[in-house]
């Protein structure tokens, strides 16, 4: 609990009207998309890392803890105040502060929604690849923090792939630089890759220096569907082997198939069990010869059709199976727990057919869909809490699929990290050497445990 | 107590339980794009309203407050993966938040405004402030009193001008057209009744030149949507069922409506959340609800030449979605009959289906953010360099019009049918 006389500074340091302890708020700062709550005891609004650095200060001094959010549109609870303490919103940092079009670099604060600043660099007939499926809503220091991914990351890589440097408030206060904007630099230990995937744990984001690409001229979107699972993963690794790198290779499996269809009606064949939706970019005359050779090489792979999109109207309608996944999968069960393991590519029909046993196995609903071109999963287990022992029952299911994918020479998460959602089972992917290493560099950033206590690491 | 103030959101409990808190309602939704506060967008009203059912938290100022901020726009619904109908939990949360009007801090709030029998005084009072002609004219039953009930609202405001007479005054109840043609039974609303008669008359002349029979139900009353949007569900129940008696009274083949708020209402929301209310209304609402059609549509459906409209002068136009269109789907039709009309260039503003910012009583409650999100709609009517904006919603029409003169620009602001109307009405 904050005494009157903390909250008071608290006001001092942001204004009046940039802190709420009223139950509304804190209700409303007390949820991300992972549907747990936790109260805060107050919300902060600061506008610049002068602020941020007093409160954290204060923090340190009055030992409360301080829980960094941008949207809460996190998939682990990583912006949660499990425990209570004071939650820090970074939406009034909303600036771009500067587009280098010289350097193709870019500054921007963390507030930012990530298509905004998409949108405002592609004015300039630039690229900031990175494209988490939230990106209409999440901001992009919460996308640094969680180093978010999306479908282009095939071709493009990762948000860290696009961070040059950083302005961080370290959680006792000091405002410093990581990086910078040069392409080549090697002085000192590389925090600004540190910091990218911290979940806040380390430091508060204030400033993003990305790097920019050329805008594609343009780009060819396929949908492919197979008659097996196998055909659609060799189909991936057959189109990489011929040097081809898609943008995107997203694919959906039987079974979401099956919801897709069931809710929507789209008329998929009878043979269908697997579809890609393959996605090229770059200069017109090349992607046009690349979706010949796509055809060519996929041809004998089980294909059951090939749709090719003759503009971005058709492109958006062969885009809309994928999207739709979303929706139809509340019909097979009310509640979801949304996993996103990785494998190699190679390895992705192996571990579809361990989680086709597993679900077997538990006897609940599992649907898998996401990134093939990187291997990325999204293992969807389907329950319905209110039936007595589902929730045990999927928790059990859901160390198998993490074991699954490490016994595959994978990883647990590729996209949404850990948080609060996959800490308790850290233990399986990383040994106690790793995890000690790991938080003696929290405790030497972080002597008082202030910022963001409880997440990741257990 | 608290038991019975909830009952409206127990009705929408199943409903909350949808939203998964992936926060893609925060992308669209106006009010937190001008406020810029969690509890603003509809993920943190589903929330609220959750925990109000749960009975750990109120209907005090804190919850009032946030389900204030709130359009009704239907954008969240739209754009939801989910499909949460947060319109429908907000119209629920302000409804228990009416019936505890008697009780202070409610009252305070809104006290005035949703029951309409006791904006007696406040006849007197928006009568001073509008000036004489304002008001005089207008039934205390009609949505305009519930769109203008507070006295804040003047300062520098521009409010239109009412007609000097009515529109269903100046036309008898049928209006008899060829036969074989379609009857239509036209709902007027009071936007077009008392000020935008235009609308009116555009409307009647386009549906004369197709040879319909146009009948105007005298016993129609206001839509009730500003009182839906303040929560007095009773008000809104009052005049579905008057307005419903008074169609009944008429065999047609559709019934039409020029507003796209009034279209919303007898559609959707009718049915919607006066039939769940009141389930032996359920039926006859939804029998009216079938047969309505917007103007635009049903002139397109009916197969309007546009070449017989045109008027030959060049115009570059942009067209404004209303909310209450966009919700229900339409969005193309009116855009073709424009397109297809000789002498019109149609030009898209940026985000043409974003909300202007009038909310039902939004705009009165929060004027300054009405303003801001206005402000930004504006801006992109303007950078169209468009001589016109057209849209289907005589409130739209108020509210673009306002938006417009308050940033000194001169751009005209048109109904759909107008623009259509232009050469059979000569
Ligand atoms: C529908 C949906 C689709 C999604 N799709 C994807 C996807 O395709 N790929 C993907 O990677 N993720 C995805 N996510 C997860 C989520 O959107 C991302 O993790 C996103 O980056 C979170 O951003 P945010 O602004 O919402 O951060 P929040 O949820 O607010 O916070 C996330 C973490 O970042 C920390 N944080 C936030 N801002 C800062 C800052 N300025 N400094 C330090 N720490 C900070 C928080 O403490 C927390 O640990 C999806 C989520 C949803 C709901
Ligand atoms: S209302 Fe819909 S979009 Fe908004 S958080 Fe809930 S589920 Fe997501
Ligand atoms: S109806 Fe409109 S204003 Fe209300 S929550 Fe939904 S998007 Fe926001």
């Amino acid at each position: 609990m904050l005494d009157a006389r903390t909250l008071q500074q608290l006001t001092d340091i942001v204004g009046a009207e940039n802190i709420a302890t009223g139950v509304q708020d804190l209700i409303c700062y007390g949820y991300d998309a992972t549907q747990m709550e936790f109260l805060p005891d107050a919300v902060v609004h600061p506008d610049s890392a002068e602020q941020v650095s007093k409160i954290l200060q204060l923090a340190n001094k009055e030992n409360f803890p301080v829980f960094p959010r941008g949207a809460g549109s996190g998939f682990t609870g990583g912006a949660l105040p499990k425990g209570g303490g004071v939650v820090l919103v970074t939406t009034r940092m909303n600036r771009i502060l500067r587009i280098d079009t010289d350097n193709l670099v870019a500054e921007v604060e963390p507030g930012v929604v990530t298509e905004a600043f998409q949108m405002e660099v592609e004015k300039l007939g630039l690229f900031y690849p990175p494209d988490p499926a939230s990106l209409k809503f999440s901001t992009l220091g919460g996308n640094v923090a969680e180093c978010a991914g999306g479908p282009r990351a095939v071709k493009y890589g990762v948000t860290k792939d696009f961070v040059m440097g950083l302005e961080v408030v370290l959680p006792t206060g000091a405002i410093i630089r990581t990086g910078g904007e040069t392409v080549k630099g090697v002085v000192g230990y590389d925090l600004t890759k540190l910091l990218c995937g911290s979940e806040g744990t380390l430091g508060i984001i204030t400033k993003i220096i990305f790097k920019l690409l050329p805008y594609p001229d343009s780009k060819k979107t396929m949908l492919t569907v197979f008659d097996s699972i196998d055909g659609a993963a060799r189909a991936v690794s057959t189109i990489i082997k011929n040097k081809i790198i898609p943008t995107t290779l997203e694919f959906m499996d039987h079974a979401t198939l099956t919801c897709v269809e069931r809710r929507f009606n789209l008329g998929m064949p009878e043979s269908a069990r697997a579809v890609l939706l393959i996605e090229v970019d770059g200069d017109r005359d090349l992607i046009e010869k690349q979706a010949g050779q796509i055809h060519k090489l996929i041809e004998p792979l089980g294909l059951v059709q090939f749709r090719v999109a003759k503009d971005a109207a058709e492109s958006e309608e062969l885009w809309r199976v994928r999207r739709l996944v979303s929706p139809s999968l509340r019909d097979v069960n009310p509640d979801k727990f949304n996993e996103d393991i990785v494998v190699p590519r190679s390895k992705v029909p192996d571990v579809i057919r361990r989680i086709e046993l597993i679900q077997k196995r538990y006897d609940i609903p599992i649907v898998n869909f996401g990134h093939a071109g990187d291997g990325n999963i999204h293992v969807n287990i389907m329950i319905d809490k209110s039936v007595p022992g589902q929730l045990e029952k999927a928790h059990e299911a859901i160390k198998e699929v993490f074991q699954a994918a490490l016994d595959l020479g994978g990883t647990m998460s590729g996209e949404h990290g850990v948080g609060l959602a996959k800490q308790p089972y850290i233990p399986l992917e990383l040994n106690a050497d790793q995890i000690t290493a790991m938080k003696s560099i929290k405790a030497a950033l972080d002597p008082n445990n202030i910022l963001n206590p409880g997440k990741m690491l257990p | 107590m608290t038991k019975k103030h909830t009952d409206p959101l127990e009705r929408v409990a199943q409903e909350m339980k949808k939203c998964v808190k992936c926060g893609a309602c925060r992308a669209n939704c106006p009010a937190f794009g001008t406020f810029q506060r969690e509890p603003a967008t509809a993920r943190g009203k589903v929330a609220l309203a959750q925990h109000l059912v749960k009975g750990d938290i109120t209907l005090d100022d804190g919850t009032y407050s946030a389900m204030s901020k709130c359009l009704l726009c239907g954008s969240c619904v739209d754009k939801c993966p989910n499909q949460v109908p947060t319109d429908e939990i907000v119209i629920a949360a302000r409804e228990a938040l009416a019936q505890r009007r008697g009780l202070t801090t409610f009252h305070k709030a809104v006290g005035q405004v949703i029951k309409n029998r006791k904006l007696m005084n406040f006849g007197a009072l928006a009568a001073a402030i509008f000036g004489p002609v304002f008001f005089r004219k207008v039934p205390s039953t009609s949505g305009l009193r519930l769109r203008f009930p507070m006295p804040f609202i003047g300062g520098s405001r521009h409010i239109p001008q009412i007609a000097k007479k009515p529109f269903m005054k100046r036309h008898p109840e049928i209006i008899k057209g060829e036969p074989g043609k379609p009857t239509i039974v036209f709902f007027v609303g009071c936007m077009t009744n008392f000020v935008y008669t235009e609308i009116g008359e555009a409307t009647l002349a386009l549906f004369r030149h197709l040879g319909c029979t146009v009948i105007i139900p005298q016993g129609q009353q206001c839509c009730g949507l500003p009182g839906m949007s303040g929560g007095d569900l009773e008000t809104v129940r009052e005049l579905a069922e008057q307005n419903l008696a008074a169609i009944e009274k008429h065999q047609a083949d559709y019934v039409m409506t020029a507003c796209a708020t009034c279209g919303g209402a007898l559609h959707k929301l009718y049915p919607l959340v006066i039939g769940k209310r009141n389930p032996e209304l359920k039926a006859r609402l939804q029998a009216v609800a079938d047969k309505t059609v917007d103007a635009a549509v049903l002139l397109q459906k009916l197969g309007l030449h546009p070449e017989e409209t045109g008027t030959g002068q060049r115009l570059r136009v942009t067209y404004h979605d209303p909310c209450h269109h966009r919700t229900a789907g339409i969005a193309k039709q009116p855009r073709t009959l424009l397109k297809e009309t000789p002498g019109l260039d149609l030009v898209e503003m940026e985000g043409a289906d974003r909300c202007c910012g009038l909310g039902g009583t939004f705009n009165v409650y929060h004027y300054e953010s009405s303003l801001d999100i206005n402000a930004g709609k504006s801006k992109a009517i303007i950078d169209t360099g468009a001589d016109a904006v057209v849209t289907g919603c005589p409130g739209c029409i108020m509210q673009l019009s306002d938006g417009l003169k308050q940033a000194g620009d001169k751009t005209r602001v048109l109904h759909t049918v107008e623009l259509l109307a232009r050469k059979i009405r000569r």
